[in-house]
């Protein structure tokens, strides 16, 4: 995989998949459309301030709530290059690994990166760079099978394979 | 090493003698389900798939209950999608509008879980099956996909919390009083990743309406199940209900556990999870003593309150009396066999003479859908599940999460409050 490299959108716990992507534009299932409200009831500026490759970094328990797959699509869709988090939703967490959404835990940097820090990651070796503070974390590594599934480009393409 | 309950029934369905906390498993699914909300995006998954049509038509749930009837054009499209794709691959279990409810009342109610199996499901509430007994966790509509596709999931074998019940219920408390208290000690994320295993000698008084109130909110405690051991009651229901056999696990008298919980039922009270978070959890008393929280509407019924005895508990709360005016009270029975319950039982009238409306089953307005949006300002007392951020319609509404009897009493009054104040 390559390396992630952008500008940091920083949240604090518990971002829940309700303002991930609210419900109220769940009648779509179109990645663009949902695109356009990623994030809205948290960050209403969040589409007008982010750019493409830009990185999302929240601290506990990022994406809990509804399974809805339209959250980490809805981030995926924006241009969101990574999510690093101190811990995931368990939910979130199986969907972003099967739509092929690179996520990272790592607590250090999740608590130490701060909003509108220049940041790279190295998926290879799981190492995270804050550019702008000139500090580096060791991320956790995913599971073989998990690394398999994310090499294959998620569960869709992992399936055909082994069928 | 023994084995919790979630963990043997992992091991059986993987083809295992044995599994520990941390193993990765490909196991086989009894169940696989999913709404008019998450259906859609797994079916355009599928269809990438090379597969021929689904790995069997009998073990595949589609519920259209989230925006139906349909609400606006573009959830009739999906609807339509999820209809289509039910009656192309021969879907047994596909329920229509005059057939279905809210997913998670349904299938118990129509036999399709039972103890023993393993289910997964394109909604987080899938975790509500564990009151039965069986492994059921909510997944992703890719995982849905991949399931219906070849009837197998994999899991990370999760470790437990044990919950060691003592005592009884006193008055006006009840399975909903238990999950919010849980949820406010150990925290949204308290149980993530972890089994949240319910036992001891108080489970045999909670009912199993109860029972599922409690397993539905395992997610809200970020847990993968939440799972009850298979005692008379649920043998009892089984009986009514049961459309298979079924297989009863216990957890090993040496199952290794990361931290058991005691808790003594006799000693909980009405409990009220305020804005935003379900962990954000308050006693009845605590509310009165820091002053009166005003509401303007008040929602009974959900996947969590929305079963018979969630319906006779609030009707009797508010038999003879009046809803305060100014409020909104709503009403949903879960499925169309609680409603039709509700007719008989004659709780559909008391509701209406005390003013409220009684709407056909959805989940509308738990998620800010439909039926019951919010304006800015506004409060909400809720026997839903959520209270995040803008959940039941503007960001800046406010909902607060309750039992049917005190989201009833909170009605008639006008501010939070439970029977015995009235």
């Amino acid at each position: 995989m390559e390396n992630a490299k952008g500008k940091v959108l920083k949240y604090g716990d518990n971002v829940d998949t309700d303002v991930i992507i609210p419900a109220r534009y769940l009648n779509s299932s179109d990645p663009a459309e949902l695109a356009l409200h990623c994030m809205e009831d948290i960050d209403k500026d969040f589409s007008k301030r982010m750019n493409k490759g830009d990185i999302i970094v929240a601290t506990k328990n990022f994406g809990c709530g509804s399974s809805r797959e339209h959250a980490p699509i809805s981030i995926k869709a924006s241009g969101i290059s990574c999510v690093i988090a101190e811990t995931f939703a368990r939910i979130f967490y199986r969907n972003a690994i099967n739509i092929g959404l690179p996520i990272i835990e790592c607590a250090d940097a999740a608590r130490e990166i701060e909003d509108g820090d220049e940041v790279e990651i190295d998926f290879n070796t799981g190492i995270i760079t804050d550019i702008t503070k000139g500090t580096s974390y060791q991320g956790q590594a995913f599971p073989e099978f998990m690394q398999k599934l994310i090499a294959a480009g998620g569960l869709v393409n992992y399936i055909n394979e082994n069928n | 090493m023994g084995m919790t309950m979630t963990q043997k029934i992992l091991a059986r369905a993987a083809g295992l003698d044995s599994v520990k906390a941390g193993d990765l498993i490909m196991a086989k699914l009894d169940l696989v389900l999913g709404n008019d909300i998450t259906s859609p995006v797994a079916i355009h998954e599928i269809e990438k798939m090379k597969v021929e049509g689904v790995f069997d038509k009998d073990k595949i749930a589609l519920v259209p209950d989230h925006f139906v009837p349909n609400k606006d054009i573009k959830s009739a499209e999906h609807c339509k999608c999820v209809r289509e794709f039910a009656r192309r691959n021969e879907i047994t279990n596909y329920f229509e509008v005059g057939e279905m409810g809210i997913e998670h009342a349904l299938l118990p109610e129509k036999g399709l879980t039972v103890p023993g199996d393993v289910i997964i499901g394109a909604d987080s509430h899938t975790c509500t099956y564990g009151a039965l007994g069986a492994f059921s966790t909510g997944v992703g509509s890719t995982d849905m996909a991949a399931g219906m596709a070849t009837g197998q999931a994999w899991f990370k074998v999760p470790s437990a919390i044990k919950f060691n019940l003592t005592g009884q219920f006193s008055k006006d408390v009840s399975g909903k009083d238990l999950i919010l208290h849980i949820i406010g000690m150990i925290g949204v994320d308290g149980a993530l990743y972890k089994s949240m295993e319910f036992t001891g000698p108080g489970v045999a008084s909670l009912s199993m309406d109860d029972r599922f109130t409690v397993a539905n909110m395992a997610i809200e405690a970020g847990g993968k199940n939440g799972i009850f051991p298979v005692d008379d009651k649920t043998v009892e229901y089984l009986k009514e209900h049961a459309t298979r056999e079924y297989h009863v696990f216990e957890a090993d008298a040496d199952a290794e556990y990361d931290q058991v919980i005691d808790i003594d039922l006799s000693e909980l009270k009405p409990t009220i999870s305020f804005p935003h978070l379900p962990e954000n959890t308050h006693t009845i008393d605590q509310i009165h003593a820091e002053g009166d929280v005003k509401i303007d509407q008040v929602v009974i019924g959900s996947c969590t309150n929305g079963r018979i005895s969630d319906m006779r508990i609030a009707a009797e709360v508010l038999k003879g009396r009046h809803i305060a005016k100014g409020i909104r009270a709503i009403v949903l029975p879960a499925t169309q066999a609680v409603y039709m319950q509700c007719l008989e039982e004659g709780l559909l009238k008391i509701f209406i003479e005390s003013g409220c409306v009684v709407s056909t089953p959805t989940c509308g307005p738990c998620l800010g859908g439909y039926m019951g949006v919010m304006a800015a300002g506004e409060r909400c007392v809720s026997t839903t599940n959520r209270n995040f951020v803008g959940r039941m319609g503007h960001v800046d509404s406010e909902v607060y999460l309750a039992s049917p009897a005190v989201a009833a009493a909170s009605a008639i009054k006008g501010y939070i409050a439970c029977p015995a104040d009235l």
